[in-house]
């Protein structure tokens, strides 16, 4: 495929400009660690936005900054630690879900798929943290939303709307978002033995308590020996964050209010838990391959979003998949063994009317065969279709990605 | 103002308008007569007053898309109204639109502890959400400071913020599901008790949209589990300039209170007269800061910021030493608005949010305008947040004086845009700040804001007038022109 790689906003907006007059569909990325999540784009050209780095702005005292969209995360964290502060959203890497290479993705991508790791049950996600940006829509106009301060409410707020559209309404150029302190301490305790059902259970108290808890997470045996914990049994995981002192003294409470605690993960080792678990590692490759290429397709991913206390019920109802849960039971990963609609008839059913339901790996046929977002009644795809069709009129950006012909 | 033309042919057509009303919904609900529009002829934003064509108050979401059906077919304009507690015009009605009242959508629907979510019709109110499951120690954390009034459908429309929105975010950053209905009468549900929906966020985008995308009918939000513990410090600075030197090295310093607040002179002493509180009287500003979780971790922190205020030349410090001595802290804070009510005939609030490190320049300009337009400024921030309440105080019985106000508040919210931050930070832009959008965005920024509103109300009929300066054809936004040859960089170079 030929790709297009502007360095500069103005050359974006050339690109799609051009684009528009030839009538050539774009397929817009950044680094490409995600292409595999949506369905194939119908597009012979494709616009890079890796060109375009450099993080234009950053005051740590106020919480902001800015950067442009084909700047890398590595860049971004990098900048951020040197301050003590993160990305509270805590975005996952899933290179390894797709073969791509880890480290590499764009701050662009990620707020164009609203990636949020373990600590989205607290912090919100990247659409949370978005606070403006610089975009082209598919009309080859430039445009802003937001701004750079954590309190707006002036116009719409397209910024919620630009992440999560995956590049199908306007290719943004750059971003700003909020940061936040980075927590001094964590500790991660695991309680260990719990079914699916009854690890929901202590997940929804401890989130019920005032006891601040950043992660919540639950492992089968198998997977839990994955990542090496829980000594062949299964895995409840909840962090704290925040003090040394108030991280003691919120573990000791909780210790006592849901008893059972076997075992705890101080610093590293609860960071390297928790990025395996919103990488989706313990699911990322097929066990049972001999030696596997991160990016086998042999077993379909599912990331399903549902209310907490629905998790076990859809591991139960779904014995075939290897699942494990995280956001205290309100996400659901699950993988399938590969099948022509990438098991979205099986998943779908049993998750029922409530929730979303996003097919993240499949082969490509099969994601261009089934709907990998959760369907849409009527009135929602209508409205849905108007507000593409007001952005990127001609259908330029990344069409077919998110849903057939849009 | 300018207010859109009223059409005259609906005016004229008001009786019959009724009529028709009264078969949709309860003939109660109805309000048509001349005494009884007036009671909602204008919001929190009380400069304005314009009786509705008529006042509809509809108890289900069938009621609710019946009359914006009719109203799509009859192209009748509508202006959907929570408390009235808006303080930018949100809901002012217009003297041919149906004002649609939704206080009588006012149950909780179902609380669902553990998944940690409540769901209510949008006329329940903000506080009457934390009330609902406060017994179990639960509370619903964006507080605007009309909480005990405001409902959340008010809320939602305005994404109003609070104290508290600085560590627990906005409206928009705590609603989980939507059920909503469109201009045309279909109704739509987003979300639900579940944390991530796909598609594009259309919750995002109704939320803070001040009722010109459609109007919500019900509401799933997020509650959280009441901190352990809470402690308020009051600390006195010589000049407000040195009070926010204090908020920007704290956050630095790595720690986000759970809200952070600051007065000046003027707001202090007529808050202090107001409700006798104890608020020293011989600072230049007063920082309130409230700390929320372990004890161990509040004390450790405020030993922090203690130390931080010491280096930005506090002149007195105090720490909440009991629960009603916390309330006394923010009792003054949250009573200056009425407070300076009392020593003025009348004042004017405004809100712009600003990068925090330029508010000693800001503030010197305020000075600056205020000595130029010769009228006096209180001033109250969400300090933690960069957003401005500059109340100026002024007298509507002096001919020119509200005029000479509304200049100087421009003025104010012009200059916040300048150095970097926006219009509004939490009122909204309702009538109020709509033609200073352009201050902020250009052409193509609202084009692009106007077809989102052409996409879900493609004839204006809601809330017209608000937010936008103008409101184009919505044929016209949609034209696109591109021709072979016809590139906006003919000179650049091709990839």
């Amino acid at each position: 495929m030929n790709v297009l790689r502007p360095d500069s906003a103005a050359a974006v907006e050339e690109a799609i400009a051009t684009a528009a007059a030839e009538r050539t569909p774009l397929e817009i990325t950044g680094a490409g660690t995600k292409r595999g999540w949506g369905r194939p784009v119908e597009a012979a050209q494709g616009l890079s936005l890796a060109g375009l780095r450099g993080i234009t702005l950053y005051e740590a005292e106020e919480l902001v900054l800015s950067a442009r969209a084909g700047t890398t995360l590595a860049e971004i964290e990098l900048s951020l630690a040197q301050k003590g502060q993160q990305l509270a959203f805590e975005p996952p890497d899933w290179a390894g879900l797709y073969g791509a290479a880890p480290g590499t993705q764009t701050i662009g991508g990620i707020i164009a798929c609203n990636l949020a790791g373990p600590r989205r049950l607290t912090a919100g996600a990247a659409r949370d943290h978005l606070l403006g940006f610089h975009a082209v829509s598919g009309r080859g106009e430039p445009f802003k939303s937001g701004g750079r301060v954590v309190k707006n409410v002036t116009g719409f707020d397209l910024s919620k709307l630009m992440a999560g559209s995956f590049g199908t309404l306007a290719v943004m150029t750059e971003v700003t978002l909020k940061v936040l302190p980075r927590p001094e301490t964590a500790a991660t305790l695991l309680l260990l033995g719990q079914d699916a059902a009854t690890a929901v259970g202590s997940m929804a108290a401890a989130l019920g308590s005032s006891n601040e808890v950043s992660g919540a997470a639950w492992l089968p045996a198998t997977l839990a020996g994955r990542l090496g914990i829980g000594e062949g049994a299964a895995v409840t995981a909840l962090r704290f964050e925040g003090l040394a002192e108030s991280v003691a003294y919120r573990v000791a409470a909780l210790g006592s209010l849901i008893p059972g605690a076997a075992a705890r993960l101080e610093g590293v080792a609860s960071d390297a838990f928790w990025r395996a678990v919103g990488n989706a590692d313990p699911l990322a490759s097929d066990p049972l391959a001999s030696d596997p290429p991160a990016s086998d397709p042999a077993r379909d991913l599912w990331r399903v979003s549902v209310a907490p206390l629905d998790g076990a019920r859809l591991i139960a109802a779904l014995p075939e998949a290897e699942a494990y849960l995280d956001w205290a039971g309100g996400l659901v990963w699950l993988a399938l063994p590969a099948s022509t609609d990438g098991g979205a008839a099986r998943v779908r059913q049993a998750k029922g009317q409530a929730g979303h339901a996003t097919l993240v790996r499949a082969g490509a046929e099969a994601r261009a065969r089934t709907q990998v977002f959760e369907p849409e009644p009527p009135a929602l795809t209508a409205l849905s279709r108007r507000i593409k069709a007001s952005f990127d009129p001609l259908g330029l950006l990344n069409p077919g990605r998110m849903v057939e012909g849009r | 103002m300018k207010m859109p033309t009223p059409d005259a042919a609906i005016v004229a057509r008001r009786r019959e308008i009724a009529d028709h009303l009264q078969r949709l919904l309860a003939p109660e609900s109805v309000i048509a007569s001349d005494e009884e529009r007036r009671v909602y002829e204008s919001d929190g934003l009380t400069a304005y007053r314009q009786p509705p064509l008529i006042a509809v108050l509809p108890s289900s979401t069938a009621e609710v898309s019946a009359v914006l059906a009719y109203c799509q077919v009859e192209g009748i304009k509508i202006v959907p109204r929570g408390a009235g507690t808006s303080l930018s015009g949100g809901a002012l009605p217009l003297a041919d639109a149906i004002t649609l009242g939704l206080g009588k959508l006012n149950r909780v629907l179902e609380i669902d502890l553990p998944n940690r979510t409540v769901t209510v019709q949008p006329g329940v109110t903000n506080l009457g959400i934390t009330r609902a499951v406060e017994h179990a120690g639960f509370y619903y954390a964006p507080d605007p400071s009309s909480q005990i009034a405001c409902t959340i459908g008010g809320n939602i429309a305005e994404n109003s913020g609070g104290v508290h929105c600085l560590k627990y975010g906005l409206t928009t950053n705590n609603v989980l599901g939507l059920e909503f209905v469109l201009m045309n009468g279909e109704v739509v549900r987003l979300g639900g008790k579940h944390l991530d929906a796909g598609g594009y966020d259309l919750m995002g985008v109704l939320t803070g949209s001040e009722g010109l995308l459609g109007v919500v009918t019900e509401v799933t939000v997020r509650v959280l589990p009441k901190p352990s513990h809470l402690k308020a410090m009051m600390i006195g600075f010589p000049t407000s300039e040195q009070a926010g030197e204090c908020v920007a090295r704290v956050i630095a310093g790595g720690i986000i209170p759970a809200g952070m607040e600051m007065m000046d002179k003027p707001a202090i002493h007529a808050a202090e007269a107001f409700v006798h509180v104890g608020y020293p009287l011989d600072v230049g500003a007063l920082l309130i800061i409230e700390l929320d979780g372990p004890e161990c971790e509040i004390d450790a922190y405020m030993v922090r910021i203690e130390a931080i205020a010491g280096e930005c030349s506090a002149v007195s410090c105090r720490v909440s030493r009991s629960e009603a001595e916390r309330l006394g802290f923010w009792a003054g804070r949250k009573a200056a608005f009425p407070a300076v009510g009392r020593i003025s005939p009348d004042y004017y609030c405004m809100d712009g949010t600003i990068p925090r490190r330029r508010l000693a320049e800001v503030l010197a300009r305020m000075e600056a305008l205020s000595a130029q337009y010769g009228l006096k400024v209180a001033n109250v921030f969400h300090a933690g947040d960069g957003n401005l309440h500059p109340l100026i105080l002024y007298d509507a019985n002096q001919p020119g004086e509200l005029e000479r106000c509304e200049e100087f508040g421009a003025e104010i919210l012009k200059l916040c845009v300048e150095v970097g931050g926006v219009l509004t930070g939490e009122h909204g832009v309702g009538v109020e700040k709509r033609d200073l959008m352009p201050a902020m965005f250009d052409e193509h920024d609202l084009d692009h804001q106007m077809r989102l509103k052409c996409a879900f109300d493609p004839d204006h009929l809601l809330n017209p007038g608000k937010v936008f300066p103008q409101l184009r054809r919505c044929a016209e936004l949609g034209r696109m022109h591109v021709h072979h040859g016809e590139l906006p960089f003919p000179d650049l170079e091709r990839f």
